[in-house]
């Protein structure tokens, strides 16, 4: 699982059916002061997400077990949550 | 499993049910001689870690979901399952 913000969509018009009916966002990975790290990931939504919004997401298995089309999918990483806050340790 | 420093807490409300009651740490992964090594990941709690602990990370599904103690949450695959005490390591001359 990691953090990421949310900075675009992908539409997909022609895709596997079983990625059919979920939003697709583009997503840049954070770490603990909200810097980029590391390059941009696409997603799939299951929180309704958008544009701006922090979020966390999960990789692999878990994130296809959350594609409501069934579990055995090509979908490798999976938005589950919104973000309100991130309490970092202040650097020294 | 893999050692690292929890360097936040991750506070959301609006998430997926599996995660719903469990508290998200964000964990920095360190090498074995306490240099951050590798980027960021977030974690289930499931020992009552806090920020500065230095903790041992599960990043497997089965094994996460034992961690916090329900098998049906199959969303869940990164779980915080121990707070180190202390790491004995020989020194490299």
């Amino acid at each position: 699982m990691r953090l990421g913000k949310v900075v675009g969509r992908v539409v997909s018009t022609k895709k596997l059916p079983c990625l059919d009916g979920l939003t697709l966002l583009l997503v840049q990975p954070l770490d603990q002061h909200k810097r980029e790290e590391g390059p941009l990931i696409v997603a799939f939504d299951t929180v309704k997400a958008g544009e701006g919004d922090v979020v966390f997401y999960e990789g692999g298995k878990e994130a296809a077990q959350a594609n409501p089309n069934g579990w055995f999918n090509p979908a490798d990483a999976a938005i589950l949550g919104i973000v309100d806050a991130v309490n970092a340790e202040e650097a020294l | 499993m893999i050692i690292g420093d929890v360097v936040a807490n991750v506070v959301s409300t609006e998430k997926h049910p599996d995660y719903v009651g469990h508290k998200l740490l964000m964990v920095q992964p360190l090498d074995a001689y306490g240099k951050a090594k590798g980027k960021t990941v977030l974690a289930v709690d499931g020992v009552q870690a806090g920020v500065g602990d230095r903790v041992l990370l599960v990043d497997e599904g089965g094994s996460a979901r034992n961690v916090i103690g329900d098998e049906g949450a199959l969303r869940i695959r990164t779980a915080v399952c121990g707070i180190i005490d202390r790491i004995d390591i020989e020194e490299h001359t």
